[in-house]
């Protein structure tokens, strides 16, 4: 079960999650239905980003269109579309979105305007006007724009936070339940080792579920591996420890088994999933949201698998990011060693 | 009937006594309905730009104040060298590189075209792509400008163009949080109906109270009942409390049926209990049934088209979004909360969650023996 | 039903959990007013035994009545004549005593008026009254003890089973926890009682004793002692437990 889960995971979400556009459904009102509209229709099909979904008759129909689940945008041709363009050399296209989902509004629009362009292009090439700006862009680090680039080593951050907290602390706590935790804890050994050797199982485990991962990704899901490979699973390896370290805390401040996994899976599943920047900006974030983000530790996680896989960067680069995730496993286990203390004293 | 009034009794009694439960229902929800929308945001604003300008004539300087000007970028550094600038991509100073080369007016002017280069951090492909698409617009609403300072257009345009115009409905200021926020609520009211229920059983079954039920006269379908519709309560309470902190926090007023978003809910909330109900049956610690509802919960989440598209979403994985429930409480949270959808947009999603519910509490039922 | 027939019988008793035969064709008879115990070593088939007999397990074969009803068709009939005090004591924690005794009185279906008053009647006889509305979590194990006795019995059955009633309890509060017993056998409802305390064999009316899902014997304990020379049923016990393959005592 607990190798089962990870890989499902990062099969499902490696392959679906993507803010890519594609095949977007979209609804088109054609008032000229003529020769170049059908052609441009033809093109807007062709493209991987639309899909049309059906063609309106009716302005009247946009409303419901939108309204809908399917449809997220309606392009609406005029009339005499082919004559304008010959005759005036001007014409008007307009789109109108669904934008409860801004971002998609956007680049939908953005698509669309690219097509349209091309369009232009194709049946009047080589117009140019005096004085023009060339603009030629490259897309760094991910070419093809592909969604994965950013999804996976966010998923993978997200999956290890989950898994490895809630382990130790599920496990921690039912040492505790059954007693044990406390014939270790009079002993003479030092709550160091006693802690250490707990973790060096878990450390074991996860770093087998690591490589199961990361060994998906790179062959199923095809996200490059840049960087060091060594490199890499030291990373993971600290922060594993890391997660060890916050499982073992929320092991210290509950008794209950149930609680602990609560705490592990609930409470950190969507604080990491929305401020651990894949899935959203952190740059985008208010300021006390990212502030609050430099405290999950997945954030930093992110950065970093992200850089090495997708950039191929190496440990100088990130010199800040692993010297936090030693600061926060160093920081979460004093607490819970604290924490241990005061239960016996 | 007597039996469930006094089993209601017990189990309210029980709820509201659980600090864990508690928490879970009132405080988790205000919590992530406050600040979580927050984080959802992907609108294009503040990118970090590099310039690398080696021409530094007027025009360059123009195409920089542009920039600068805009609120889609932030300027950060300025560079003698392309190799300069790409060092702070690679450190994540800044995304988007605009490199205005030597003899840029002098191109223009002279040779009637010349040609500037932009590079940006694509690992986000969609930001990467937006970022560069908003600074070509810049470029040539300026090349445009330029252009009128020179020549006299024409009336007509002596070029073919086809313009154009963009509307945006149901969000006019294409704000982010109105766009997530009754995703969210979707989300609340999913880990009430399906978590709870199917850990408040399993409790039972190991305490061994369930075995004490068993003795008794109460039948099976009491018994689910009594567990069913407490947690059935709450859900539409929290749907409540999340549609006031909605309002009052983002000012939102579902523009859609209140009735139908109401009445859509209270049969959505049936189907995650029976899902939690049938996790129920087939787990014997909460542990376990913790991790499975879980291990499913992530699943349903991440795949409902709540934070990505399901049309971006390989086949088979759109399969898997339509056989989950919760992408249809999403898109009927959207529909009748932000788009103000008729009605009946709404009744397939029904359908659909109607059979979800009659198959999964069937199923619950029948799994869920007394005597073995 | 009247009242000079057993109020359980049962007749080659079968309960087979695939290749492992728990309960291997008990028969015997419980009358009216007795303190029936049901002894064995753990494993012997005891508690599979007595699940079958308040309607929670459905034998393998054999035939058995409770308060007149067919264990196979009527367990419904079965649950709502019987009472039952499970090991767990089974009260709920997170309740008050006074919220658990309605709740149970309740579902037997007590009349609400007249259940506010077996309430305070019985939290009278406990000397509960004080504890009416602490949480049971709080109650020391003898008290829960009793409180899930008096439960068990308050909507007056016929019979009441109580399984492992005394375990982790001391000495003094067990003999206490009998005499409420002969109190409620007085009183004409039949006790059926599984236990592994060989000495609270002495307690019971008749005894049975399981030896890997049998019934090696079965009569007073009186007459136990004297067929098998013992001084204790303990004794007994060993001298029949020699042979067992299943269970420890």
């Amino acid at each position: 079960m607990l190798f089962g889960m990870p890989i499902v995971w990062i099969i499902l979400f490696g392959f679906a999650l993507t803010t890519e556009v594609k095949e977007s459904k979209i609804a088109v009102l054609d008032h000229s239905k003529d020769e170049m509209t059908q052609q441009l229709l033809q093109q807007i099909e062709a493209s991987k980003y639309f899909m049309i979904d059906r063609l309106i008759d009716s302005p009247s129909e946009i409303e419901s269109a939108l309204e809908g689940r399917r449809i997220k945008m309606v392009m609406i041709l005029p009339k005499d579309f082919q004559y304008q363009l010959n005759h005036q050399n001007t014409t008007q296209i307009e789109l109108i979105t669904d934008a409860t989902d801004p971002n998609l509004a956007n680049t939908v629009v953005n698509y669309a305007n690219q097509i349209i362009r091309d369009f232009q292009e194709r049946n009047y090439p080589q117009q140019e006007l005096p004085m023009t700006i060339n603009i030629e862009s490259r897309m760094l680090y991910n070419p093809q724009l592909v969604g994965a680039y950013m999804f996976v080593p966010g998923v993978i951050a997200l999956i290890l936070m989950l898994i490895c907290t809630m382990m130790t602390s599920v496990a921690l706590v039912r040492e505790k339940e059954l007693g044990t935790m406390e014939v270790i804890l009079v002993s003479p050994l030092k709550k160091i080792m006693f802690i250490v050797s707990k973790a060096i199982p878990y450390l074991f485990l996860s770093l087998i579920i690591v490589a199961m991962i990361l060994s998906l990704s790179y062959f199923v899901l095809d996200v490059p591996i840049k960087g060091s490979l060594i490199f890499l699973f030291l990373e993971s390896a600290l922060f594993i420890f890391t997660c060890l370290s916050l499982g073992l805390l929320i092991s210290s401040v509950t008794n209950s088994q149930q609680v602990a996994m609560l705490i592990s899976l609930m409470a950190l599943m969507l604080p990491t999933i929305m401020l651990s920047g894949f899935m959203f900006p952190i740059e985008n974030m208010p300021r006390l949201l990212q502030v609050i983000s430099n405290v999950v530790p997945a954030r930093w996680f992110f950065t970093i698998i992200k850089s090495i896989m997708i950039k191929g960067m190496g440990i100088a680069d990130l010199l800040k990011e692993t010297a936090i995730l030693i600061g926060f496993t160093i920081v979460l286990m004093a607490i819970s060693i604290g924490k241990f203390k005061e239960r016996l004293a | 009937m007597r039996t469930l009034s006094f089993l209601l009794q017990k189990e309210f009694k029980q709820i509201f006594r659980d600090p864990a439960i508690l928490r879970l229902i009132f405080i988790m929800p205000i919590i992530q309905l406050l600040l979580l929308p927050w984080a959802a945001d992907y609108e294009i604003k503040n990118i970090d730009v590099a310039i690398v300008d080696l021409d530094r004539s007027v025009y360059s300087q123009r195409l920089i104040d542009k920039i600068q000007y805009s609120s889609y970028f932030k300027l950060q550094v300025f560079e003698l060298s392309y190799k300069d600038a790409m060092a702070y991509i690679e450190d994540e100073t800044v995304d988007l590189i605009l490199e205005i080369p030597k003899d840029f007016e002098r191109d223009l002017t002279r040779e009637d075209a010349s040609t500037v280069f932009i590079a940006v951090n694509a690992i986000n492909g969609t930001m990467g792509n937006l970022g560069a698409a908003y600074a070509g617009q810049i470029i040539r609403r300026l090349n445009q400008n330029i252009r009128m300072e020179w020549f006299q257009m024409p009336r007509f345009s002596p070029i073919k163009q086809i313009s154009v115009t963009e509307r945006h409905w149901f969000n006019p200021t294409m704000n982010y949080q109105v766009f997530m926020v009754p995703g969210i609520l979707a989300i609340l009211l999913t880990m009430v109906g399906g978590f709870l229920t199917s850990l408040n059983i399993v409790k039972e079954k190991e305490i061994g109270t369930i075995e004490q039920i068993n003795v008794t006269p109460i039948k099976k379908h009491h018994f689910i009942l009594g567990k069913l519709i407490p947690f059935w309560v709450l859900g539409l309470f929290m749907l409540t409390i999340g549609l006031i902190i909605s309002f009052i926090a983002y000012g939102i007023i579902p523009a859609g049926s209140i009735l139908m978003l109401y009445g859509f809910s209270a049969l959505y909330l049936l189907a995650v209990m029976g899902l939690g109900l049938f996790i129920s049956t087939i787990t014997e610690t909460q542990q376990q049934a913790l991790l499975v509802s879980f291990f499913f919960m992530l699943i349903a989440i991440l795949l409902s088209g709540l934070y990505t598209p399901i049309d971006s979403m390989p086949r088979w994985a759109q399969w898997i979004a339509m056989g989950n429930p919760v992408t249809y409480m999403v898109e009927v949270m959207r529909m009748l909360v932000l788009k103000g959808s008729a009605s009946y947009h709404v009744y397939f999603h029904m359908g659909v969650v109607f059979i979800f519910a009659l198959i999964l509490n069937s199923l619950a039922v029948w799994n869920y023996r007394k005597s073995s | 039903m009247n009242s000079t027939e057993p109020v359980i019988i049962a007749k080659d008793l079968t309960k087979k959990f695939g290749s492992f035969t728990a309960v291997d064709q008990i028969s015997f008879e419980v009358q009216r007013g007795e303190i029936f115990g049901f002894l064995g070593a753990n494993g012997a088939g005891k508690t599979t035994a007595m699940r079958m007999l308040s309607g929670l397990s459905i034998p393998t074969s054999g035939e058995a009545t409770v308060a007149g009803y067919d264990v196979y068709h009527q367990q419904n009939q079965i649950k709502a004549n019987i009472g039952y005090m499970s090991q767990k004591f089974s009260l709920y924690e997170d309740l008050t005593v006074r919220e658990n005794i309605w709740f149970y009185g309740g579902i037997y279906g007590i009349p609400k008026k007249e259940l506010k008053q077996k309430i305070d009647a019985l939290l009278h006889e406990l000397a509960m009254t004080e504890e009416a509305n602490t949480f049971v979590r709080a109650l020391p194990l003898g008290w829960r003890q009793k409180l899930a006795f008096s439960i068990a019995i308050i909507h007056q059955p016929g019979i009441v089973f109580l399984d492992e009633p005394t375990g982790g309890v001391d000495p003094i509060t067990r003999r206490q926890f009998w005499e409420m017993i002969y109190n409620t056998a007085k009183s004409g409802i039949t006790i059926f009682v599984t236990t592994h305390y060989m000495d609270e064999a002495e307690y019971c009316d008749r005894v049975s004793i399981m030896v890997d899902g049998r019934i090696e014997a079965l009569d007073k304990p009186s007459i136990l002692k004297k067929k098998y020379n013992a001084s204790s049923m303990d004794d007994v016990f060993v001298q029949l437990a020699r042979g067992a393959k299943r269970g420890n005592s």
